[in-house]
């Protein structure tokens, strides 16, 4: 045993490391997992389909199936129903793909082994916006591409409804991927996690346009819809993509833009208080 | 050895008074006191539910405390600063974390999160992952899985390394490389605790072996001088001409020259022993409960 012989050297050593160089930087350290994130995603082909394809699948067959004028409007219900997926795109490529993977990653430990490290904590939920960012922006590439190219959707035609498309995108990746974080504590395990998150996804897929003509619907389930991000996100995006001659079809006969951006604001806000008060580095069975 | 006490707090990675801690009603830990020299290898040893993980947990910066005094590198590890744990290494239990990731990625990436990381190409070298390195980790071994958490906790040259269980799933072999592994992270002065349930790891790798046991450590000790091992009685047996003898003594060595005389030289069959640690670790934990 060298307990003496050890102690002896160790007070020379100690010191000498003591001088160590600076700790690096949240930014550098978040863009490195960012591109690790990505690496991940890209080779795990359940999350790939799921998250990507799933959206994509759906299109493909309620474009093939479902056509035909609404109205007076002269609009395809093709294009109200790709604008209504690709707002699901962008919700499923952050709300769900978020909530899903950080309730396994609480559960298999990747958290609270980063955690024991000393990576900045800001660095991982950069490294999960730079994930989003880019699996959000190839998702709405994706659809766009086949909506254009397959199903007659027109690109949008001013420079103000390019606009508009920018900023209902990054709002609406930023509102959904917040409720993403915040609802992955709410998983028991990282195996229930895409059990209890999808089927409330899917049901406000039902009652906010992206199936149905959102004008048809209920006024109850309406209201319900109205206080959830999605159906402000198909809204937005049927206003990038649809003539005003559609206006006539919504509820509000109106795109009601600025409404639009409260809600998707207040949903940011909201959403990031909740990750602050509610995010957990450790899984349940740690205590 | 030195005893307990008497220790400056310099010379000490960690201190430990009065630690208290519980869930709801039940008591993890109750009034602990526990001393970690620098440079010493520690095994806290303990039955399951002893409070090891939760008294390991706090020192790491993982858990709250409800009370006591606790100083991981002179520092609160209840209020864990980045620079704080850049200076600690954590092996942790039973991660499947980046399965999509290979041994060099994964190893690679965690060097950045350091100020001054080891080479990654390195600690691949140093716990035995050289063939494997280009391999996704869903496609490691247990054994290998638990070296890659090995290479994550030394990436960052710690002062102090925390290791939970390590050895569990290792076959003999990988055991042994693993405690090389352990004696060269020693002999370059990284103060090491380690929890086990293997007996024969503790008395291979630890200077000192702490028994818990139902919250509180029960005895700190030398893995020879543990439990009064040391001078305990000693059973010599030989193969006497009516068949095996077997003889208690305090003075073996008195006994043996007698014997040899008596044989004429060569004692027929002679064993001598001296209770195992394990002996004298189920004789402590039996008597605790």
């Amino acid at each position: 045993m060298s307990a003496t012989a050890a102690t002896a050297t160790t007070s020379t050593r100690g010191t000498g490391r003591k001088t160590q160089g600076p700790l690096p930087s949240a930014l550098r350290v978040g863009l490195r997992r960012g591109y690790i994130e990505i690496r991940q995603f890209l080779r795990e082909r359940d999350a790939v389909v799921f998250t990507l394809g799933f959206p994509v699948g759906l299109m493909i067959l309620f474009a093939s199936i479902f056509h035909g004028t609404i109205g007076h409007t002269g609009v395809d219900y093709r294009q109200v129903f790709i604008s209504g997926m690709i707002a699901s795109g962008i919700m499923s490529t952050s709300f769900s793909s978020l909530a899903i993977s950080i309730a396994q990653e609480r559960d298999d430990c990747t958290l609270k082994r980063l955690a024991g490290t000393p990576m900045p904590r800001a660095a991982y939920f950069i490294g999960k916006v730079v994930l989003v960012l880019v699996t959000g922006l190839l998702e709405t590439v994706l659809l766009l591409a086949i909506g254009v190219i397959f199903f007659g959707l027109d690109l949008p035609q001013s420079g103000a409804r390019w606009l508009t498309l920018i900023w209902v995108f990054f709002l609406s990746l930023i509102a959904c991927s917040l409720m993403g974080i915040a609802m992955s504590s709410v998983p028991r395990s990282g195996r229930a996690a895409a059990a209890v998150v999808q089927p409330p996804f899917i049901l406000l897929q039902f009652i906010s346009g992206v199936y149905f003509l959102f004008s048809a619907l209920p006024k109850g389930l309406q209201q319900v819809a109205a206080v959830f991000p999605l159906k402000w996100m198909t809204q937005g995006l049927r206003s990038v993509f649809l003539p005003d001659s559609f206006l006539g079809q919504e509820a509000a006969h109106s795109w009601e833009h600025g409404k639009m951006a409260v809600v998707l604001l207040a949903w940011c806000v909201g959403g990031l208080v909740l990750c602050l008060r509610t995010f957990r580095w450790k899984g349940r069975r740690d205590g | 050895m030195p005893n307990d006490n008497g220790n400056t707090g310099h010379d000490l990675a960690v201190s430990v008074r009065a630690l208290h801690k519980a869930y709801g009603k039940s008591v993890a830990v109750r009034d602990l006191d526990l001393d970690v020299r620098r440079g010493e290898v520690l095994a806290l040893l303990g039955p399951n539910g002893a409070g090891k993980t939760t008294t390991v947990e706090i020192l790491e910066g993982y858990r709250s405390r409800d009370s006591g005094t606790v100083q991981v590198l002179g520092a609160d590890p209840g209020k864990p600063t980045k620079a704080w744990r850049s200076r600690i290494g954590i092996v942790l239990q039973s991660v499947n974390d980046a399965a999509e990731l290979t041994v060099e990625e994964m190893v690679s990436h965690f060097a950045h999160y350091y100020p001054d990381p080891r080479d990654p190409g390195d600690v691949i070298d140093l716990v035995g992952l050289t063939e494997k390195r280009k391999a996704r980790t869903r496609q490691l071994s247990g054994g290998q899985r638990r070296r890659l958490d090995v290479a994550l906790g030394i990436l960052g040259r710690p002062e102090l390394l925390f290791l939970d269980e390590p050895t569990t799933g290792f076959d003999p072999e990988a055991r042994r490389q693993f405690w090389s592994l352990i004696r060269l992270l020693n002999d370059e002065d990284t103060t090491i605790v380690l929890t086990t349930h293997y007996l024969e790891e503790a008395e291979e790798l630890a200077d000192r072996v702490a028994v818990v046991n139902a919250g509180k450590i029960i005895e700190v000790g030398t893995p020879a001088r543990l439990g009064g091992r040391d001078s305990a009685v000693t059973i010599v047996s030989w193969d006497g001409p009516n068949g095996p003898e077997t003889e208690e003594s305090a003075a073996p060595t008195g006994l043996v020259t007698e014997l040899s005389q008596r044989f004429g030289g060569e004692v027929p069959g002679l064993q001598i022993s001296r209770p195992t640690l394990e002996d004298v670790y189920l004789r402590m934990i039996g008597a605790a409960r």
